[in-house]
């Protein structure tokens, strides 16, 4: 029971690290109707300025744990914005209303430059950080042998993804640019002629979708204390696994599909053999998408003929 | 005057995109991370973040003004680019001809040394893994991330049978295809039904899959230590040894002196066959029902339901067919390599698949060839390079896809003309593309 | 009404429900062989969800739809098969409002395709026909001569080797008409035809659909806006509102019928309408032209 918590806390807070990734995927999905390759490392690139932002608070003497992580929070979620909204220009927007696999293939492209300039940048050995936040609850300690923690750590990072998650629904449901946005994905030419700046909306799709990842990024560098350039792969592919698996194009979709596989995998681990889990985790989505094709919050499409 | 005038709005261009990379470049470039006793710490590269942001405000002057002038320049190609629908292109059999033939006399040409031949050996593996993909992207249009599992099949089948039972490397080859087509259906008959971008997800998932279990199922695959000791290949039973105890050498039978050279030539040899006849299957299923079928699916799957044409049964043989041709590839790459491990079987593998084939221009083979030529071929000889080899490999991705998104040869030939049609002759004569 | 064609499609009280929306309501009706039977109606009385399924896109939720093949086999139950077992097995072809050709593929392969079924079968799994053997070849040359036959049919024998999507739009629909008879079907589904024809095309496709009743052994359903089409090629004209029939009959008794007139222009009293407008039901076309 105990240990079964235990797995049931790991799995969310995992779980909300891969619903921010997938909150891009799904975006990016959802408005230009392709897969964002590029994004896990993003994500990547995130953690790597995150873990930089620490280092820097430190020498410049920021010592008072919640202001460094605001200010390293804002640098990261900036820095990585800008890498989003780059590669959006450089790569993909001339390639808008092109062949269909055209993007995708920059997008790969972009994916392998990104993760090659880092590992050039930034060395090839895994990048570890002293924790810094530390300590957590104890709970159930009724069992001598074995505590469930729930640490602080966990907290913040559900606390964050849920402020953030409400915040990109309030965007997208009450503001004018969550209105562009949404006719944007309806209908690319007539939301243009209507007078929505389709370049700045998909532009702002982008840097949010970073921005979100850059978040994921921290989190993935505080909870796990070690990163290195090639995390953005995996995550990225479990990320997306997670939006098609709630829906590609549905943001509560992203967040529930994310929360699922981040189970899924805690479960495994905890209970089945380590190195599996990603079988487990993509036998799941094969599974739903067989027996549920547009993912669990996915809208049914009909067929126009 | 009229280039000063151009000037400003270029200069307020470059400047912009000097900044950007100045921003783009802090974070990553500006601070370096190093390893030091009491854990890491930062080092500043400032100088490193002028320097890009110089270039690429350089870069793009330069590039911005060498537009212009090309543009003034009355231009000559502006409607060439589309040949006229209807009528065939004549030029692109001969290229064919000329590959076929240059990769014949290879061996013998003046410059061929071990190097340069096992380079076109592992050129010929791509440019047969890009055949056999392009039946399943090019033309059935199924987006197929995880081609590489296919490969992993081939390639372990191979190295199994013949560690476990001894078979030789002839037997292995049909097997090995078949093994990997019967995974082909198996993985695609519950996922063929999807729409295109979750199909892609599945199979990316499912080369992770096979890569994981390669990975972990010790007793069988070795786990991360791979299968070594993987019996090279013998000309049809005469092994290329100095001696064989008991057996006929290959150099003895035929009278020649022992060189190692002889496997090396003879395993470009078998490749370049392989190759071969992956495309001349090819280019022979599509001008057959089932070939033109693949085609209008890729078109318009409900077209094609409406003119009575199974779109599952089609898809399946397109995915079968394409995992059958990795089958090959891959036991012959483990025959060539004699060591396999799950390292050669990642991801990358398939992206580099999938971009030869659409860098390519979906459908075309000789395009395929040009592209595994640029993306493999020549990395190659950057092999010093090693660091920033997968960097420009990227970077190739997105240049020549912004160049031509529609890849490097991309007009389709039709299967069937109305003028040439009755007549096999003209057909036979078309077929070496 | 009365015919001497035997009857080649029974519609059963269709229903087709979207949620709570009955986009076609308790549906019967006969369509002929060697007849053109059409399906009016404004916009949104269901006329293509009719056509979605009797082609297996959509799968009914009520009724049968029961197709008696001219050769006098056993019915088929279209309501029951799989949509490309309806074109294969059941011999019904149909064409789309937005033309659907392959457009990167040849005019002539598209008429190819349209044959798959039958070159497959010659072809045996591909083996016969990468071996070349002569079964295949005969049946390839035989689909050829279809395709030359149904080209020259379209007038598009000098574009044959043409991109079909490099056609312009009144060629492209005659395309998929000839695509459509390509399969040899005993049942034509016509999905707005005129759709975007000038007048001359629109006569030319009279034409077209004339002969095909005339030389072929086939029924055709028509959905059609354009009533110039309607009136001078239909034998038998069914008229649909709100998914439901409101009228049966020949062109001469559809163009005086009170219900129709009211149906199409929302008139309260036919007094009202100007004779042309009674007389011929045109100015609703308009409605149907994308």
């Amino acid at each position: 029971m105990e240990y079964f918590l235990q797995q049931l806390i790991n799995g969310i807070s995992l779980g909300a690290i891969y619903g921010l990734i997938a909150l891009g995927y799904t975006m990016v999905y959802g408005i230009i109707g392709m897969i964002n390759f590029a994004h896990g490392e993003i994500y990547m690139i995130g953690a790597f300025v995150s873990l930089i932002g620490f280092l820097f608070m430190g020498i410049i003497g920021v010592t008072y744990v919640p202001l460094a992580l605001f200010i390293v929070l804002l640098m990261a979620m900036l820095f990585t914005a800008i890498y989003g909204w780059a590669i959006e220009r450089i790569a993909y927007r001339p390639l808008r209303g092109s062949v269909k696999l055209a993007p995708l293939i920059s997008a790969i492209g972009m994916s392998i430059v990104l993760q090659n300039y880092v590992q050039l940048a930034q060395g090839a050995r895994v990048k570890p950080l002293q924790p810094i936040i530390q300590g957590g609850f104890e709970l159930f300690t009724g069992n001598a042998d074995y505590h469930v923690r729930l640490s602080y750590l966990q907290i913040v990072i559900v606390l964050v993804t849920v402020v953030l998650m409400a915040g990109f629904t309030y965007v997208i449901t009450r503001t004018s640019l969550g209105r562009a946005q949404r006719a944007t994905e309806q209908d690319m030419t007539m939301a243009l002629l209507s007078g929505v700046n389709v370049d700045r909306i998909i532009s702002t799709t982008f840097v949010m979708g970073a921005a979100l990842a850059a978040v994921a990024g921290l989190m993935v560098t505080l909870y796990y204390g070690v990163i290195d350039f090639y995390i953005g792969f995996i995550a990225g592919m479990k990320a997306f696994t997670a939006a098609v698996l709630g829906g590609i194009g549905s943001l509560p979709g992203a967040m529930l599909g994310g929360l699922l596989i981040g189970l899924i995998e805690a479960f495994w681990s905890g209970y089945f053999t380590i190195g599996y889990k990603d079988v487990a985790t993509f036998s799941i989505l094969v599974l739903v998408l067989i027996f549920r094709p547009t993912g669990l919050l996915g809208k049914p499409e009909v067929e126009k003929v | 005057m009229g280039t000063l005038s151009r000037l400003t709005p270029h200069l307020k261009d470059s400047l912009a995109a000097g900044l950007l990379a100045g921003l783009l470049a802090l974070p990553m470039l500006g601070f370096r991370l190093v390893d030091s006793a009491q854990g890491l710490s930062l080092d500043y590269r400032f100088t490193w973040v002028a320097i890009a942001a110089a270039t690429v405000f350089t870069g793009r002057l330069i590039l911005l003004q060498a537009g212009d002038a090309i543009r003034r320049r009355p231009s000559q190609r502006s409607a060439s680019t589309q040949p006229q629908a209807g009528r065939p292109n004549k030029l692109r059999p001969i290229l064919g001809w000329l590959f076929i033939a240059g990769a014949l006399v290879l061996p013998w040409a003046p410059l061929a040394d071990r190097n340069l031949l096992d380079k076109a050996t592992l050129l010929l593996i791509y440019v047969m893994l890009g055949w056999g993909l392009n039946v399943v992207v090019g033309l059935a249009g199924l987006l197929d991330l995880g081609y590489v599992a296919f490969y992993a099949v081939g390639a372990y089948s191979y190295a199994l049978l013949s560690q476990n039972f001894g078979l030789s490397f002839w037997i292995c080859l049909p097997l090995a295809g078949l093994f990997s087509a019967s995974f082909g259906m198996l993985l695609g008959f519950p996922v063929l039904r999807l729409r295109g971008d979750y199909l892609a997800i599945v199979t990316l998932g499912f080369g992770e899959i096979v890569r994981v279990v390669l990975l972990n199922w010790q007793v069988v695959t070795g786990g991360p230590n791979g299968v070594s000791g993987i019996q090279r290949p013998s000309f049809f039973g005469l092994p290329f040894l100095a001696t064989a105890p008991g057996k006929t050498t290959f150099h003895e039978f035929f009278g020649l002196p022992f060189s190692p050279d002889h496997r090396i030539v003879f395993l470009y040899y078998l490749i370049l066959v392989l190759a071969l006849v992956t495309n001349l299957f090819t280019l022979r299923i599509r001008r057959l029902p089932i070939g033109r079928a693949w085609e209008a699916l890729r078109e318009d799957e409900t077209a094609c339901r409406s003119l009575g044409i199974d779109p599952t049964k089609t898809k399946l043989s397109a995915f079968a067919i394409g995992a059958m041709f990795a089958g090959f590839a891959g036991s012959f790459f483990a025959t060539r390599q004699g060591f396999i491990s799950p390292e050669s079987f990642s991801f990358l593998e398939s992206a580099i698949i999938l971009a030869i084939v659409v860098l390519g221009g979906l459908g075309s083979q000789i395009g395929i060839v040009l592209s595994a030529f640029l993306l493999v071929g020549l990395p190659e000889w950057f092999r010093d390079l090693q660091q920033y080899r997968m960097l420009a490999f990227g970077g190739a991705m997105v240049l020549i896809m912004l160049w031509r998104p529609r890849g490097l040869l991309s007009n389709r030939e039709p299967t069937i003309r109305l003028a040439s049609a009755p007549s096999r002759v003209a057909q036979t004569a078309e077929d070496s593309v | 009404m009365a015919s001497d064609s035997l009857p080649l499609l029974a519609v059963e009280h269709l229903t087709m429900r979207f949620g709570g929306l009955f986009a076609v309501n308790d549906l019967s009706f006969t369509a002929y062989q060697k007849e053109i039977t059409a399906i009016i109606g404004p916009n949104g009385a269901g006329k293509t969800t009719v056509f979605n399924c009797l082609t297996g896109f959509y799968k009914p939720s009520v009724g049968r739809l029961s197709l008696t093949p001219p050769d006098d086999g056993a019915p088929h139950l279209l309501e029951r098969m799989d949509g490309f077992r309806i074109a294969k097995v059941a011999k019904v072809a149909r064409t789309f409002q937005n033309i659907r050709l392959f457009t990167g593929m040849s005019v002539l392969e598209n008429l190819m395709v349209a044959q798959h079924n039958k070159l497959m079968r010659a072809s045996v799994y591909s083996v016969a026909g990468l071996l070349g053997l002569r079964r295949f070849r005969n049946q390839e040359r035989q689909s050829l001569e279809i395709a030359k036959y149904w080209l020259d049919k379209i007038d598009l024998s000098d574009q044959a080797d043409w991109s079909a999507g490099n056609l312009p739009y009144g060629s492209q629909r005659r395309l998929e008409i000839a695509r459509a008879m390509c399969t040899e079907p005993v049942l034509l589904c016509l999905d707005e035809p005129a759709a975007g024809l000038n007048p001359r095309e629109s006569l030319q496709l009279n034409d077209l659909l004339l002969d095909i009743r005339r030389d072929q052994n086939i029924g055709i359903l028509l959905i059609e806006h354009d009533m110039s089409v309607v009136m001078n090629i239909s034998d038998h004209i069914i008229v649909l509102d709100h998914g439901a029939m409101i009228a049966d009959g020949t062109p001469v008794a559809i163009r005086s019928d009170p219900t129709v007139i009211r149906a199409y222009l929302g008139a309260a009293d036919d007094e009202d309408l100007p004779p042309e407008v009674t007389g011929d039901l045109r100015p609703a076309a308009t409605s149907g032209v994308r």
